[in-house]
């Protein structure tokens, strides 16, 4: 049995049913549970379910205080950029001490966070910045991209032993979703299949998700067969989903919001070229942001983004690179694709 | 309670473990010369605090919490942790409390209610909140006890911290031990309460709490001024700030050195930096062990030959400390990937 319910409504009905299985669980976050008539205050007590000020860095190390003494805190952050003011906490403290003690504590904390706006938010509250969390070994990374995705990794985030970066993209929040009833956990380091396909491997995360198969739905006109995979989690990474699908198709086109350099994607092609460099019939291609900061006015923003037609333009060139090398020397062509 | 009635077991114990500080901080500070090379990075001491943080400890219920910065080698000599464990750690060895993962920053040892501590001026008062928070959600009675420097309090996570845990009237006492230094900065330098000749106790006038300032180089007081506060705390009045003042009687550090420089202790800042002899003798005169052993023998808890059987019992514990530590073998390379996820 499902229900469909919109991406936020997945999220907070994930966090509301955590807290009400384990008493350990805390919420709370800036502008939340002001008032007696709060949803969560009503459920849980002003105990549990707290408001404060705008303080990133009390409310993260607090946090993370709190769950080195066997709380389980959830932080609302709203935009990861307000983690920037407190960033020690969440790369050098939270992921840290755990190691540092030798394996003596755990620190069961998530950093629950809004990102991506494309909605005229300008510089500096559009940004995708998970490329350096996802490199800070003790710390895990969850990106849903629907809404049954959004509610069972925000319950495996919840009941992880490590402290969870919780990424919701802010042009999903009114995504509609089948999600499945009762206890619905996804684990962390298992990528989805989203669409299977044959000719091409896409990868993408949360809105780029979206705009992937829509590319896919335009590809599929043209007889073009993509798969598109989101990885769900950036740490762990299921490389091994992503190089199986390329072993099938020989194409991998990486779709993301971030910037070139800072983007997952970066990532995720290092991972191919070592592990499925063999399986690669054309370059790698990585369908990014432009190494701009993100501009407010309407043309320039979406000048600047992935969009369905860059996919479409991505998918279609590494096909064609495939085609000119297999041109220029039939026999060689294996050879030949690697070169680009 | 207060200290005029502890009895004389609690004051030979107090004693005792601020002898034992001392003892085991000139054990880590001479190894840098017996065995160079063996402490590795960066060691912080605490000789000269150990009035301050006795006498704090010394107010603990059992189960209270201590969060201190990462000059933290003396906080746990007191909870109990094995000393040798604490030494084996500093020297990088397989039998250190951290297994060789941490180092002199970052001990941690939650059996005896010392989660850990961070190497990250001031971010480690966010994390005795934090601790404070467990203690009120739970209802578990604790209070935590949060130690950190002079410096600390010019970081944005003291200010955040304190007004949040005033807000949430949170069960911690916030110690701020003033050594005068941040670092090899002098406060008049860089604090503006101490530039104006003010205490920088006031800072808690900022979040509506109590702000007190006690001289910390005197056991009993600084006793009596915590026991206040965490009273205070414990019956869910919310959070103090003591400001325990004293003299850091080693420098900041060891000395910053590239290898295969060897490192160690250079003079205290005061001598090396600032070439202020005066001020360097005139904090070595408030040396608070010899200041509490006259005390204590004036007022009869204990004769000088009492005095000097602990201080040799304490020797010898010490050195046994330093020979199981190098004795201890270094962890193998391959362990480097453990703990990284729970």
């Amino acid at each position: 049995m499902a229900r469909e319910m919109m991406f936020a409504e997945a999220i907070a009905t994930a966090i509301a049913e955590e807290m009400h299985r384990d008493p350990n669980v805390i919420f709370y976050g800036q502008n939340m549970a002001m008032t007696d008539r709060d949803s969560f205050v009503k459920k849980f007590g002003k105990s549990r379910v707290r408001i404060t000020p705008i303080s990133e860095t009390a409310e993260l190390g607090i946090a993370a205080g709190a769950a080195l003494t066997g709380l389980r805190p959830i932080v609302e952050l709203y935009m990861t950029e307000f983690m920037l003011v407190a960033f020690d906490q969440v790369i050098n403290e939270a992921p840290r001490l755990r190691y540092m003690s030798g394996g003596q504590v755990k620190v069961p904390v998530v950093f629950k966070a809004g990102f991506g706006f494309a909605a005229g938010w300008a510089g500096q509250h559009s940004n995708c910045i998970y490329h350096t969390m996802m490199g800070i070994p003790g710390l895990k990374v969850a990106i849903p991209s629907t809404s049954a995705d959004a509610k069972g990794l925000m319950v495996a985030a919840i009941r992880d032993d490590n402290p969870v970066v919780y990424l919701h993209h802010y042009m999903l929040t009114l995504e509609k979703g089948e999600v499945p009833e009762g206890e619905y956990v996804i684990p962390f380091g298992l990528a989805d299949v989203k669409r299977p396909g044959t000719d091409v491997t896409l990868v993408a995360t949360a809105w780029m998700v979206k705009k992937s198969l829509a590319a896919a739905e335009m590809l599929a006109k043209e007889g073009i067969s993509a798969e598109v995979i989101d990885p769900r989690t950036l740490a762990p990474l299921d490389v091994k989903t992503i190089v199986d699908s390329v072993k099938k198709t020989g194409r991998l086109v990486l779709v993301d919001q971030a910037p070139r350099h800072s983007s997952a994607a970066v990532v995720i092609a290092g991972e191919v070229a070592e592990q499925g460099f063999k399986y690669l019939k054309a370059p790698v291609k990585m369908v990014t942001a432009l190494d701009t900061s993100i501009p407010y006015s309407e043309p320039m923003e979406s000048y600047v983004l992935p969009s369905e037609e860059k996919i479409v333009h991505g998918v279609k060139s590494v096909l064609a690179m495939h085609v000119a090398a297999v041109y220029r020397n039939p026999k060689q062509q294996r050879s030949e694709s690697r070169r680009f | 309670m207060q200290a005029k009635d502890l009895g004389t077991d609690r004051l030979i114990w107090m004693y005792t473990q601020m002898v034992r500080i001392r003892e085991f901080e000139e054990r880590v500070k001479r190894t840098f010369v017996e065995h160079p090379g063996v402490i590795r990075g960066h060691a912080h001491l605490g000789d000269g605090a150990e009035a301050s943080i006795v006498g704090a400890l010394a107010t603990r219920k059992e189960n209270d919490v201590v969060m201190p910065s990462y000059r933290c080698h003396s906080y746990p000599i007191v909870l109990g942790t094995s000393p040798q464990s604490l030494m084996a750690e500093i020297y990088a060895r397989k039998d250190g409390i951290c297994k060789g993962f941490g180092g002199s920053m970052h001990l941690a040892d939650p059996t005896h209610h010392f989660p850990g501590t961070t190497g990250i001026v001031a971010q480690g008062i966010a994390h005795a909140a934090g601790a404070a928070l467990t203690a009120q959600v739970k209802n578990t009675g604790q209070v935590v006890y949060s130690f950190f420097g002079d410096g600390s309090t010019k970081q944005g996570a003291f200010y955040e911290t304190l007004n949040l845990a005033a807000v949430w009237k949170l069960p911690v006492v916030f110690i701020l031990e003033n050594n005068e230094y941040q670092a090899y900065t002098h406060i008049r330098l860089e604090d503006a309460n101490a530039i104006a000749g003010e205490p920088l106790s006031q800072k808690a006038k900022a979040f509506s709490i109590p702000g007190e300032t006690v001289d910390g180089t005197d056991v009993l007081r600084v006793y009596d001024e915590v026991s206040k506060a965490v009273d205070r705390a414990r019956a869910g009045q919310g959070p103090t700030l003591v400001e325990s003042k004293f003299y850091r009687l080693s420098p900041h550090g060891n000395a910053i050195t590239v290898p295969p420089v060897p490192t160690q202790f250079q003079e205290h800042e005061a001598i090396e930096v600032y070439g202020n002899k005066a001020e360097y003798a005139a904090g070595k005169a408030k040396d608070p062990i010899p200041k509490f052993r006259s005390h204590l023998i004036a007022n009869g808890t204990f004769a000088e030959v009492n005095a000097k059987q602990i201080e040799d019992a304490v020797r010898t514990e010490m050195d046994d400390v330093v020979k199981f530590a190098l004795a201890s073998p270094l962890p193998k390379p391959e362990d480097a990937v453990n703990y990284v996820y729970a």
